[in-house]
């Protein structure tokens, strides 16, 4: 049971982290200076959220693990994000996109989760559940301004969509350990989620004047800790210093 | 509302902590921030529950490092732990800590609807910290840090924070 409930709490953590990591990429390099720091503070936010998942996967995981040896030195197999968050930052369109996507789904996770059986991520639920009602706020804001904005805005924005949208599937898609989570009530239920996720989609895309793609879905098996080629980039930045530096203290 | 300093029984212990302010907001102080939960003091040990403001707000381990100290500095051994549950919202922030924040030249916040109007709908309704016109507009919804969105008053032209409301 606790091996299970650590690798839940992984696949929790670790989209928040790498979705983070991506945005902290754009530290001094957004498009203007409200956007730099508003992506930088969602980053922060989502680091914040990781702090706690993985404070507590240390704790029920027990031994030498840290939330700093959970972050930094597992091997590529061994996280558990889906593939949108692993995405680059492309353009702006692609991070405002992936950042909605993302937002829509996590918002609806997190209100579910603040009833979570478990007391642990009840209360990170509670917590962050009014940090992603922001995020999703600003991210349906950019894409319809984006979207319903300059034929090149449009072009770019509804491109994004192509490119990132079917990579969301796989946020719907159970594995055996959301399964059993879902059943101890610990976990939330991806049906509901969907439901609520795709409304949200929708709505928002249509005031954005964005088509939905009629792409089939990815198939994408993140979760079980098989990603793209990006991840292997990713790791080599996100874990330069703990690699380099073995239990180095900032 | 939610009684936001909690009661403390030893004087020391609550002076002490008084002292204790925001890194980034230095005119408040912790206990009218209403990040100071719960004190419990069993003979010279001081069990503190803090609530972070924001997930990821980098002051929060200055913040429990700088109580630490504080009530060490009394003779007491300190454990500060950090809470989540119940969330902290704006609304623990006390009257005096308002106050003190308009000062400084921060805006408190807004009620939860009034601040929805003022950062998405282009309200006009934050107070300019300088010269309390209301004809500001807002300037960017993150500011300097998570918990501000930052505004400038059309009147005097004063940029200033503006603390959002968390609910």
């Amino acid at each position: 049971m606790n091996n299970k409930l650590y690798e839940y709490l992984l696949m929790l953590g670790d989209n928040s982290m790498i979705l983070g990591h991506r945005l902290s990429e754009l530290c001094g390099h957004g498009p203007n200076l409200e956007t730099d720091i508003a992506l930088t503070n969602i980053s922060l936010d989502l680091f914040g959220q990781v702090r706690s998942y993985f404070q507590y996967a240390a704790e029920v995981k027990g031994g030498e693990f840290t939330e700093d040896t959970i972050a930094f030195l597992r091997k590529d197999r061994e996280y558990r994000h889906v593939l949108l968050v692993e995405q680059p930052n492309e353009d702006f369109g692609h991070v405002i996109g992936r950042q909605f996507l993302y937002d829509s789904y996590h918002l609806p996770l997190l209100k579910q989760l603040t009833e979570s059986k478990d007391e642990t991520i009840a209360a990170i639920a509670h917590k962050s559940v009014k940090e992603a009602r922001y995020h999703l706020r600003f991210s349906s804001e950019w894409v319809k301004r984006l979207g319903d904005g300059t034929d090149e805005s449009h072009q770019r924005m509804q491109k994004a969509i192509e490119h990132l949208y079917p990579f969301i599937f796989e946020l719907f898609q159970e594995t055996d350990i959301e399964k059993e989570m879902k059943e101890l009530k610990i976990g939330a239920d991806l049906s509901r989620i969907k439901e609520e996720s795709m409304t949200t989609i929708g709505e928002v895309l249509a005031d954005a004047t964005l088509k939905i793609p009629e792409s089939a879905p990815r198939m994408a098996k993140g979760k079980t800790g098989i990603h793209s080629e990006h991840l292997g980039f990713i790791l080599s930045d996100l874990q330069y210093m703990q690699r380099a530096y073995p239990d180095m203290q900032w | 509302m939610v009684e936001s300093s909690p009661h403390i029984e030893n004087k020391q212990v609550e002076q002490a902590l008084w002292q204790v302010s925001d890194p980034e907001i230095p005119v408040l102080s912790v206990m009218d921030m209403g990040v100071i939960r719960k004190v419990n003091i069993e003979g010279n040990k001081v069990y503190i529950d803090i609530t972070p403001t924001y997930s990821g707000c980098p002051a929060m381990d200055t913040i429990a490092d700088d109580i630490t100290k504080a009530v060490q500095k009394e003779g007491f051994e300190v454990k500060v732990k950090l809470v989540l549950s119940p969330a902290w919202t704006t609304d623990w922030i006390t009257a005096r800590g308002r106050q003190q924040l308009e000062e400084y030249g921060i805006a408190s916040p807004l009620s939860a609807e009034l601040d929805k109007q003022a950062l998405l709908e282009g309200g006009r309704i934050v107070k300019c910290t300088n010269c309390g016109s209301t004809n500001t507009r807002m300037v960017s919804q993150f500011g300097s840090t998570a918990c501000k969105a930052l505004f400038q008053c059309e009147d005097c032209l004063e940029p200033f924070d503006y603390f959002k409301c968390l609910k």
